[in-house]
């Protein structure tokens, strides 16, 4: 399965990531080869396979319904980009 | 032309456990932005989710009052988008095996029928964060506090035509959720949230037409004018010969209309996938019949005991169970007064219109159940009228002493005594002889201003039962 | 003392013999003479090396110790350590210090191990070479002009160095096993489930796994014992009873079964790498074991799965890494889109940005059946082969890698780098336990052997791996550090 530019583009814009118009031929042919890698699975019959998404044969554990953890935003936000008033801030949402 | 309305509603119910979902955060409302966010709620590197087992008890016992199918085996999903109230980028929610399966609730419309609606589905997920767009200087600020909170979203059939079916559905919805106790279920705190779907097509077709999502609606009085603004704006569309455009639409509560969002997100593609952080939540029969067994009577179940036992309408037992705690301050009068009947008037009455007046909840009533039962027995046993009554309860809401100790202090003992209430009339009679003489003319209106007089001279106080019959006999 | 087991060190040390202060400044001293030519850490935390270490002196006068007391050991920079730099080899985390201690750093802590750094690694741990990283690639010690493999090439070459007595690694699709074998060390992979990730920085979260690297397989028993157990913070861990490693380790090995995959031995294996695995063999044989030709017919489909599978997980778990709450936020954003746009191209190499890209293509609408859902099924067969395997043998064996280290730069086609874990991948989609120890040497450069065992059977990997080197020695060979490209040798030689 080949990629072009345009779907690479679309892809691109779901992750939020730039690729640039010199860059996305480059990234479009990557990609291709290694879908040309991946599509080599699609040589087996998998039709009554049932699919494996953990290696674990295991169900969710519960966590009791209690409170256990105590207000840390100072020492959280220490590193942050851009706060004020405890608030993250980020260049503006129109909604 | 006639059309048809189809309306398919999503609610989101904010369950009221004391912590998230997947994190042992505090969910309380109203703290200061960003002190109920730990590592995880942040979306800190290398942190992972745990399942909060009463979220997990309140979804299930939520599809059981619907009468839904469980899910024994159900899986959470990850839903991919951007938006920086996500701190994950993702949330997590359920997609192909959600906790609650199909269902239904029934709803009772004005004219006492009953309609099945039924329920697709209702599963669980994260809440996402706040943002608030216009108090910092081209930013928007984020707020985690909420992000991370459980959500029950429940999703309808599209059974339903009418804006009003609509809202009978979502107060159904309320009364269970408040009776089940799994939220606070406030749609303008935002403990219940509703998306309308809505569509319409010519009357008699089977398909359905393309239907817009509503937004921003945030009480019950809006969800019907939303609807109703956006089938008349379908309406206007189709019948100009124009198409409905598959989209969301915001609900402007001050302008009464809905219109496109412009954050639209351009097909957002979800690429949904099992959450891999969390394995498949399994419950056994054993769990679900434990869980059977902690439910209480549902509103259905307990309207029909009241029609049954208490001899009530349809309607009026309707109004006392809408509310878990009003069914229960009720029955409790009931109790003290044994008069069903006169209950069910004062409750839903008197009492209930003083509480709406002052924003009060039965919980924090000024006129407790014993009160309002006493007060209902001293009018059942002739001690007051049922005029006097309402005097009585008035002095009630502003002194906390026992009903009696009212009645005595102020002195409104109904008047029972043939020879007072006889001296009362004879004085009436005297004091207005041209209405005696047109009463005994045959002008019968009159009787009602000389009983009107007579009330008046007792102060209210005399057995409007007793004047009648002696007045009728006196004036003969 | 630096360059001794961790089994030696800890005798040494309760025998007081040396201080754990004494140690850990031999160390952090190796550390600043060496690694200039090796840039196997990215930080070096000092001070909290020697506060740890005196405060294990502590313990071990007052005779509380256990074993690994006063061990001064290095963490791979994708576990979270409080209060120090957790860069996961990414600019996009180049600032970021951690609020909160990974589950396996608590725990080397609790054990009293003195942390002195944290080790260079692929960014996000994607890579086979250790060469995608923010902060430079990792020189192999045996040869600086070669990689030292990846993505825990910074852990394995530290520990080959001898730059710190063990350290941790991750384990993705061959991360701790690959550079083992580049590096002449031990490399172990534990089960999935076995230990927890806490605090690990998520990559592919249904194949990631902490473990070992160190000397022998007698230091990855001990480290194992303290890693391993049950933690309820991650869902995906495993509550099942941790036993002692070490008891087991003298276990005979007579009737041992050994499955020999011919998938692993078929073109691709370099001759060299081929000998030392078949001479391995044959001293398995001499130690009572059985070797029995088997089948896992659907190999070569698995780094295919893989390929899917783990950047699909990764593309959503590195979407929180957006700029807005820590970590990379790009200069003067003109709006949000572009704060993420450019703070996640900037902020990410290209290696983590194909791979976001191909897992978001992989679950974008209308190619997740085909992909997604279609590799997990394969990752079924997979489990299944090794499944059927294990009903007939004990223990799969065969070459870690195909090759011994490349040189640095040589692979510039990802798809060929993909391919350098052809032999570990199918392990981690199964969620086994494998381990890599050093079987020999060709051209000054070590050869890795592989050993797979069954769900939860790290005794018995352990105690195969044991055996193997109480009758060799070729986790004993260290690379010769005086070759040209590292700083002359302090002239008091290292007391080793």
């Amino acid at each position: 399965m080949a990629l072009d530019k345009s779907e690479v583009e679309k892809i691109a814009q779901l992750a939020r990531l730039h690729v640039s118009d010199s860059e996305a031929d480059e990234v479009a042919s990557r990609i291709s080869e290694i879908l040309a890698l991946i599509d080599k699975m699609q040589a087996v019959d998998t039709q009554n396979v049932e699919p494996l998404s953990h290696p674990l044969d295991s169900v969710q554990r519960l966590r009791p319904d209690e409170v256990n953890e105590t207000d840390r935003r100072d020492e959280l936000q220490e590193n942050s980009p851009n706060t004020e008033a405890g608030l993250y801030l980020v260049p503006k949402v129109i909604d | 032309m006639t059309w048809e309305t189809v309306i398919g509603l999503e609610v989101h119910v904010q369950l009221s456990t004391k912590s998230k979902l997947f994190s042992g955060t505090s969910t309380q409302f109203g703290a200061e932005p960003n002190t109920q966010a730990n590592i995880y709620d942040l979306a800190l590197p290398g942190t992972l989710p745990v399942l909060n087992e009463k979220a997990l008890e309140m979804a299930v016992r939520f599809g059981l009052a619907i009468g839904a199918q469980i899910g024994k085996r159900s899986v959470f999903d990850r839903k991919n988008y951007f938006y920086p109230d996500l701190p994950k980028g993702y949330q997590v929610s359920q997609l192909d095996f959600p906790i609650v399966g199909k269902g239904s609730l029934t709803i009772t419309l004005d004219d006492g029928i009953e309609k099945v609606i039924g329920v697709t589905r209702a599963h669980m997920e994260e809440d996402a964060g706040k943002s608030l767009h216009d108090e910092f200087q081209g930013n928007s600020a984020i707020d985690l506090n909420r992000a991370g909170t459980p959500l029950l979203e429940i999703v309808s059939e599209p059974d339903l035509r009418t804006a009003t079916e609509a809202v009978a559905y979502l107060k159904k919805l309320h009364s269970i959720i408040r009776y089940l106790d799994i939220s606070d279920g406030n749609m303008a705190q935002g403990s219940m949230r509703c998306d309308a779907n809505v569509s319409i097509r010519k009357q008699g077709d089977t398909e359905l037409g393309t239907r817009t999502e509503i937004k921003n609606i945030n009480s019950f009085r809006f969800v019907e004018k939303a609807i109703n603004y956006e089938v008349m704006r379908q309406r206007e569309v189709l019948e100009d010969g124009g198409r409905i455009v598959q989209e969301t639409r915001l609900y402007d509560s001050d302008k009464n209309e809905t219109r496109t969002m412009r954050s639209k997100e351009v097909a957002n593609d979800y690429r949904y996938f099992p959450e891999p952080d969390l394995l498949p939540v399994v419950i056994d029969d054993a769990y679900i019949t434990a869980l059977e067994k902690t439910l209480p009577e549902l509103p259905d179940q307990k309207s029909q005991r009241f029609v049954t036992d208490y001899d009530l309408s349809h309607y009026d037992a309707g109004v006392l169970v809408s509310n878990r705690e009003m069914a229960e301050f009720y029955e409790q009068v009931v109790e003290i007064c044994a008069d069903p009947k006169l209950s069910a008037n004062w409750v839903t009455g008197e009492l209930l219109g003083l509480l709406n007046k002052n924003n009060r909840e039965f919980s924090d009533s000024p006129i407790s159940a014993k009160r309002l039962g006493a007060l209902i027995s001293r009018i059942k046993d002739g001690t007051i009228s049922g005029k006097i009554a309402k005097t009585v309860f008035a002095a009630m809401t502003e002194d906390s002493s026992n009903v009696d100790q009212i009645i005595e202090s102020r002195g409104l003992k109904q008047v029972t005594d043939s020879g007072e209430i006889e001296q009362l009339i004879e004085e009436v009679i005297a004091n207005n002889p041209d209405q005696v003489q047109q009463y005994r003319g045959g002008k019968e209106q009159v009787f009602a201003f000389l009983i009107g007089q007579a009330m008046r001279l007792s102060k209210g106080k005399a057995n409007p039962a007793q004047v009648n019959t002696l007045l009728r006999e006196k004036l003969k | 003392m630096i360059g001794k087991s961790i089994t030696e060190l800890s005798k040494a040390l309760a025998a007081r013999e040396i201080s754990s202060v004494e140690l850990t400044q031999a160390y952090l001293k190796r550390i600043n003479e060496v690694d200039e030519s090796l840039n196997s850490f990215i930080t070096v935390c000092e001070d909290q090396a020697l506060a740890q270490a005196k405060a294990a002196d502590t313990k071990l006068a007052a005779g509380e110790a256990n074993s690994l007391c006063g061990i001064p050991m290095a963490h791979k920079d994708i576990f979270c350590t409080k209060g120090i730099t957790t860069t996961c080899g990414s600019r996009m985390l180049s600032n970021f210090v951690s609020p909160y201690d990974a589950t396996v750093v608590e725990k080397f802590k609790a054990a009293g191990a003195v942390t002195l750094g944290k080790t260079n690694m692929d960014e996000f741990a994607m890579g086979s070479s250790n060469e995608t990283s923010y902060f430079g690639p990792v020189n192999n010690p045996w040869d600086i002009t070669r990689v030292p493999g990846g993505s825990s090439g910074g852990s394995a070459t530290a520990v080959a160095a001898d730059l710190c007595a063990m350290a941790t690694g991750t384990d993705t699709g061959g991360s701790i096993r690959q550079p083992a074998s580049f590096c002449g060390v031990t490399g172990f992979k534990p089960s999935y489930g076995r230990v927890s990730r806490w605090g690990m920085i998520a990559f592919a979260s249904s194949l990631d796994q902490a473990g070992p690297i160190c000397k022998s397989a007698e230091d990855a028993a001990m480290m194992l014992n303290v890693m391993a157990g049950l933690d309820i913070k991650d869902s995906t861990s495993i509550d099942l009873a941790v036993p002692d490693y070490r008891a087991t380790l003298n276990d005979s090995l007579d009737g041992l079964r050994i499955g020999i995959p011919r998938q692993h031995f078929a073109e691709g294996l370099k001759a060299e790498v081929e000998q030392a695995v078949r001479e391995a063999l044959s001293e398995y044989e001499k130690l009572g074991a059985t070797l029995v030709d088997i089948d896992l017919p659907n190999n070569h489909l698995s780094v295919s799965a893989y390929y899917v599978v783990a950047p699909a997980e990764a593309s959503a778990n590195l979407s929180r890494y957006d700029g807005v709450r820590y970590g990379y936020r790009c200069d003067n954003p003109v709006d949000l889109e572009d704060m993420y746009k450019r703070t996640r191209s900037e902020g990410f190499g290209d290696e983590v940005k194909r791979r976001i890209l191909v897992g978001t293509y992989a679950l974008s609408a209308g190619y997740y059946d085909a992909y997604y859902l279609k590799a997990q099924r394969i990752r079924r067969l997979i489990k299944q082969d090794f499944l059927d395997a294990f009903k007939d043998v004990d223990v799969i064996v065969g070459p870690t890698s195909p090759h011994t280290a490349f040189l640095l730069g040589a692979k510039t086609d990802p798809v060929a780098m993909y391919l350098e874990d052809i032999y570990t991948i199918a392990v981690n989609l199964a969620g086994l336990p494998g381990v890599s120890i050093p079987a020999g040497i060709s051209d000054d450069l070590p050869i890795g052997l592989q050993i797979v065992a069954g769900d939860f059977a790290e005794a018995k990997l352990l105690n195969v791996a044991h055996q193997f080197q109480l009758h060799t020695d070729w986790h004993t060979r260290k690379p010769n550090l005086s070759g040209p490209g590292f700083a002359a040798p302090s002239s008091k030689e290292v007391e080793g």
